[in-house]
């Protein structure tokens, strides 16, 4: 896995509320069986208008600079399990997600592919969004040794929560297969006092 | 200390608590299926790790397989890839594998507990979302991404948060044709999509201890959809009965044993929630979705509400609904009767009965799609196929089919169709479809006038 440690770029804007994995990725492009090329269809139905015309009106096509951080509405990521919806994220260039709230699912599927969801409070993501719609290339830092997010002035910096473990995980690289590797025999010996 | 059915299964699996970290939560089954397994089965031979306990996964073709001519080679190329990717792993790594044409194919959370896999007390997961089915029998349950499926491949464990606990509690009677999927789909609008994001949701109530499985299964199915991962139903004598005789369910003084502890298996009296809510079930009316996501729910007969919510101006303008409208009266032309959450015996006896003697409107395309062979062949055994045909409703071979419409199933952009189905999110049954959640006694009734109609007045 990639180590993330920080990060300032341009940030670009999906101010959608509830987005599901549906929309991320539709299921018709989940009939792969590795993990690359699903960025090519990431909010397919949204982003392209028909066959591979790009939709001019939905934000990602607007913003002519990319980025490497994406914005989005409350509640992002719900529905369906699907791990396709991080790796098209992923395979689209992101590299976090920021939101005023993540379903739970989606969650750990970003952190197990070091993307970054960075949960924000509402009226910082507002600020966020509104400073993004005056200046689209207005560079956000993600800092996440501090928890910190931050753009503009000295104003607009926010802490976040992140979960110890996942936090050393994401700074090294490492994933949860080498950590619970390590616990097999503590998991045999569970193993045996169940049976 | 009082503990909550959902402490009491969860603490009985912790390999280990990691400090200031998560916990090590041991897995007693593992489902999987073709869309979500081959990148965690790639994972592990990079990396050269073996399945540490294959005996502990069952397997099935669900999600991606045609719903016609299941003897005959997939046509779509890669359908049929994933599908014998799964087969061949599953051969090569010893895992019991209920592909296409076997006597136990189906969806997966129906062939579980049908099979009795699904064991009150248990830890089961799976590479998909509606896993929190399983908890309908007092089981932990959730869905996992693929990177944790190939972590469990590798441990039978995973690393997880202990998540917050909610209760809800529907008592009184239910009024006359309101089925399990109207209360679930009526608390999902008055509690709103993100409710139970970080939570499992215990349902507890006369409501559901005098639901039969199945409906507690369509309860339990659909909690992820107000966010929570897992939805949980103590285990009492009408899960017992339902897991007894069943092929993998223990049996004889084992059964015996196993009851004895699945009778420990309730909340303490006096536990504490993190959150709690409690539904007066004369309140619940037959349910329809008119928006985008669950929540968007009214009853049969009602208006769509003016909200604040910015997302409900997309889905209103997606789904062609104005606020304040009435949807009795619109045109329906496809039915699918189907899916995890809806596609048991139950629900098609419910279906049958509403519509024997009777047929569908001309307008209407119905599909029915048993939820597996075993359902299918109660269906036969009880003249279900007969009834079904004569009202002219189509029945398919078992698959998750037209829900998610990865396969032929797929509804026409603008159109509508009245689902059983778990989701009515943009394009879920094809792009540009518009889905209309409902129980399979509404779907049943509307099929048959061709539009939405508030049939609660022609029950006896």
């Amino acid at each position: 896995m990639q180590k993330f440690t920080t990060l300032t770029d341009v940030a670009m804007t999906v101010n959608i509320e509830n987005v599901d994995t549906d929309q991320i990725i539709p299921a018709r492009f989940l009939k792969s069986t590795d993990k690359d090329g699903f960025g090519n269809n990431l909010f397919r139905d949204w982003r392209y208008s028909s066959g591979d015309i790009l939709n001019p009106d939905f934000s990602l096509n607007k913003q002519s600079q990319k980025g490497s951080i994406l914005v989005t509405g409350n509640n992002f990521g719900c529905g369906s399990s699907r791990e396709h919806a991080a790796w098209a994220l992923a395979g689209f260039g992101f590299k976090v997600i920021v939101s005023s709230y993540f379903a739970d699912i989606f969650k750990e599927n970003c952190l197990n592919n070091g993307l970054l969801p960075l949960q924000v409070s509402p009226q910082f993501l507002s600020k966020l969004f509104k400073a993004l719609e005056i200046n689209p290339t207005e560079k956000v830092t993600v800092n996440l040794e501090e928890q910190t997010i931050s753009f503009g002035d000295d104003a607009n910096i926010e802490g976040f929560d992140i979960n110890p473990y996942k936090k050393v995980c994401l700074i090294n690289g490492y994933d949860d297969i080498d950590f619970l590797l390590s616990k097999r025999d503590a998991i045999k010996q569970f193993e045996e006092k169940i049976s | 200390m009082k503990k909550t059915l959902f402490d009491k299964v969860w603490d009985a699996h912790v390999v280990e608590s990691i400090p200031n970290g998560p916990d090590i939560l041991y897995i007693d089954k593992h489902l999987i299926h073709e869309v979500t397994s081959p990148q965690a089965f790639n994972e592990l031979e990079q990396r050269d790790i073996p399945i540490f306990r294959p005996d502990k996964i069952v397997a099935t073709a669900d999600h991606n397989t045609p719903t016609l001519n299941q003897h005959l080679p997939i046509k779509d190329d890669m359908s049929r890839k994933q599908i014998e990717e799964l087969t061949a792993n599953c051969k090569k790594n010893n895992i019991e594998f209920y592909g296409l044409g076997h006597k136990y194919n189906g969806i997966v959370h129906v062939i579980a507990p049908e099979l009795g896999i699904t064991q009150p007390g248990m830890t089961i997961v799976c590479g998909d979302s509606h896993t929190s089915t399983h908890g309908a029998f007092g089981t932990i349950a959730f869905g996992i991404g693929t990177s944790q499926v190939a972590q469990v491949f590798a441990s039978q464990s995973l690393l997880l948060e202990k998540p917050m606990k909610m209760r809800i509690n529907v008592n009184g009677t239910l009024k006359k044709g309101v089925s399990p999927k109207d209360v679930i789909l009526y608390i999902i609008s008055q509690l709103g999509t993100n409710s139970g994001t970080g939570y499992f949701c215990e349902y507890a109530g006369n409501v559901f201890r005098e639901m039969s499985m199945e409906g507690r299964m369509t309860v339990c199915n659909m909690s992820i959809e107000m966010g929570a991962r897992g939805g949980l139903i103590a285990p009492d004598e009408t899960t017992y009965a339902y897991v007894a005789g069943r092929e993998f369910a223990p049996k004889g003084e084992e059964l015996t044993a196993k009851i004895a502890h699945w009778e420990t298996l309730k909340t303490d009296e006096g536990a504490v929630f993190d959150k709690e809510y409690d539904i007066d079930a004369n309140d619940i009316a037959p349910m329809i979705t008119y928006g985008t996501n669950p929540g968007m729910g009214i009853k049969i007969g009602g208006t769509i509400p003016e909200t604040i919510e910015t997302s409900t101006d997309k889905a209103l303008a997606y789904m062609g609904f104005e606020y304040g409208q009435s949807l009795l009266g619109t045109k329906i032309n496809y039915i699918f009767i189907g899916s995890c959450t809806n596609s048991r015996i139950e629900d098609f006896r419910t279906v049958a009965g509403y519509i024997n003697g009777k047929k569908k409107a001309d307008n209407v395309t119905a599909l029915i799609v048993p939820g597996s062979r075993q359902v299918a062949d109660e269906m036969k055994a009880e003249g279900l196929y007969k009834i079904f045909e004569e009202a002219g409703f189509q029945v398919r071979q078992p698959g998750c089919s037209a829900c998610l419409a990865m396969n032929d199933d797929k509804i026409p952009a603008e159109e509508y169709c009245v689902s059983t189905s778990n989701r009515n999110f943009e394009g879920r049954q094809g792009p540009g479809a518009r889905t209309i959640l409902a129980s399979p006694l509404t779907a049943a009734a509307i099929a048959i006038e061709g539009k939405i109609i508030d049939f609660t007045q022609n029950l006896n």
